[in-house]
């Protein structure tokens, strides 16, 4: 079982991210279950979304403490908050921003990874430049580096799950899982 | 057709499906998205059914009251406050005998204000003679919606349809939406008995002396006496078309059990990968999650439990000043069958606090450190 945590700012669209996740996932006949954090999110926000991803049915309705990989949607977040809490060693922390990963201090036992997730939206014209709609890049990056599902399966979730701007947001997918094709 | 979907909306898709014929609901957190996406189909005319919005919850189900006596099958769903602001027609539509089927999302009562899961709204109203389904996955809520259908419809006795808040209600899983015309084939359009019609008038619920009243709660409970065959029978008859069968339990592990964990809702899926843990580490414990609460499954639990030598009941409620519900349902079932095996009584779980793997692994570490429990309940995971 692989536990994903995702970190994000109400808004940004995290909870939708983790859903087209699990949409892509199930297509190619994986269990999945995706969840935002259990309360009520309000805009600019830090909220949290989880994804738990089996080959076999999932029994375990409990949180995720402990998640194998951490996504950071909003690069804000890693000076405001913790983001590698309970994260397994040999974890990826995979970061929307402009830095390289070798700008972060984080512990050497976990791997980091950047994409610039931001400069994709905006140039596809997902939401606007003061708040750029950065999921679909981000699941693009996510399930590159995590080797999750087939680009198809993806670009298919993506055009199922959201009708503003379909084409755009599968570009912005692909773009990105191109760049992270660097850390693979 | 499998689709990833969130809990709220297996109940929108299973009353779509049972092709409800009239909808009314008042939204309130963390059930709304139920609402919601049944608003929108009656509004696309993927359901063709009326929506009725009201202003209140005890207005919702007066009006799946009037509806379901008229003929109509009839579908709401709430959590809650609102079921509490239900309370006087939940009676009214057992008494009445209407087959309404109500999905529940079990949320804490408050005060301290709360929107997270407990079993307290849906426990509170365990007299007023509906019948109970607690779910543990969304595929789960939306088979159940349809069976609940079946097995009101044949008793005339509503149902309701109960999930996790949060841990089902707003989470995603993989679930294979039952096919249309099979539905069909399962669930047979509603042909009540006697309706309310200009052209046969009769009275529904009227006054009843004592001479009569008695009577009729008699009936009542000899028909809900009939659930617990009806609902085995047509979750065979599920299994037959769909492929999974609907119980009353779903034992796991119990047959060489020594420790028997009983649950309900999503944490008895949890308990599962406790019992495998554990059972890895050569402890035999075993999980018997109750499906249906009302009627009680006196038999099926008698029947699992009968060679363990513990059972431990896992409460996501409390009767204040007594125990948890559910092991004192326990409790009751196994008296004078038991030969004196200890019933633990345990509680975890109020207002939203998680149950984890690791809560059971405590719960099953103090039934083997005790030869009986040291008191009635046993708190798991509170702060005291």
């Amino acid at each position: 079982m692989i536990e994903i945590r995702f970190h994000g700012r109400g808004g940004q669209g995290t909870v939708v991210a983790s859903k087209i996740l699990a949409d892509a996932l199930a297509q190619e006949d994986n269990y999945v279950q995706a969840y935002p954090e259990f309360g009520v999110e309000r805009r600019g926000s830090p909220v949290v979304a989880f994804i738990r991803i089996d080959s076999k049915p999932i029994y375990d309705k409990s949180r995720i403490y402990a998640p194998d990989h951490v996504v950071v949607v909003d690069p804000t977040l890693v000076e405001a908050i913790d983001v590698t809490e309970g994260l397994k060693d040999g974890g990826w922390i995979i970061i929307n921003s402009d830095k390289k990963p070798g700008e972060f201090a984080f512990p050497s036992k976990f791997k980091v990874a950047t994409v610039n997730a931001t400069e994709i939206a905006v140039r596809n014209k997902l939401g606007s430049l003061a708040a750029p709609i950065v999921n679909t890049a981000i699941v693009g990056v996510v399930t590159r580096i995590l080797g999750l599902t087939k680009l198809d399966s993806l670009l298919k979730a993506v055009g199922d799950a959201i009708s503003i701007k379909p084409e755009n947001n599968k570009t912005a997918a692909s773009e990105a899982y191109e760049q992270a094709g660097d850390y693979c | 057709m499998k689709k990833v979907i969130m809990g709220n909306h297996a109940l929108s898709y299973g009353a779509m499906l049972a092709r409800s014929q009239v909808i009314a609901a008042y939204p309130i957190t963390p059930q709304t998205q139920v609402v919601e996406l049944l608003s929108e189909m009656c509004a696309d005319g993927t359901l063709d059914a009326k929506f009725i919005k009201v202003e209140s919850e005890h207005s919702a189900m007066a009006a799946c009251i009037g509806a379901s006596a008229a003929g109509a099958r009839a579908f709401t769903a709430t959590s809650a406050q609102g079921l509490a602001l239900m309370h006087e027609m939940l009676h009214w539509a057992a008494g009445e005998r209407v087959p309404v089927v109500m999905g529940n999302v079990n949320r804490a009562m408050a005060p301290g204000w709360t929107i997270w899961a407990d079993q307290n709204d849906s426990l509170s109203q365990r007299d007023t003679g509906w019948m109970q389904y607690y779910c543990a996955s969304n595929q789960e809520v939306v088979d159940t919606v349809l069976q609940a259908f079946k097995v009101s419809e044949a008793l005339s006795i509503p149902s309701m349809v109960i999930l996790d808040a949060f841990a089902l209600s707003h989470t995603y899983e993989v679930v294979d939406i039952p096919e249309a015309a099979k539905v069909d084939a399962y669930l047979p359009p509603f042909r009540p008995l006697y309706k309310l019609t200009p052209s046969d008038p009769r009275a529904f619920g009227g006054l009843t002396s004592p001479e009569h009243y008695m009577e009729l709660r008699y009936k009542l409970q000899k028909d809900m006496e009939k659930a617990p065959a009806l609902i085995e029978a047509t979750g065979r008859e599920f299994e037959k078309i769909f492929g999974r069968y609907l119980g009353l339990v779903d034992p796991y592990l119990c047959e060489d059990a020594e420790i028997i964990l009983v649950t309900s809702g999503t944490a008895g899926y949890t308990a599962r990968v406790a019992v495998d843990a554990m059972r890895a580490a050569g402890t035999k414990v075993g999980n018997l999650r109750i499906k249906v609460f009302r009627p009680f499954p006196f038999e099926a639990v008698r029947k699992y439990t009968a060679a363990a030598k513990k059972i431990a009941v896992v409460d996501r409620n409390i009767s204040y000043g007594h125990h948890g519900i559910f092991s004192q349902e326990l409790k009751s079932a196994v008296y004078g069958h038991a030969d004196g095996k200890p019933v633990f009584g345990f509680i975890a779980g109020l207002g939203g606090r998680d149950i984890t793997p690791a809560s059971f692994k405590e719960v099953v570490d103090y039934a083997i450190a005790h030869e009986q429990p040291e008191a009635e309940i046993v708190w798991i995971g509170a702060k005291i």
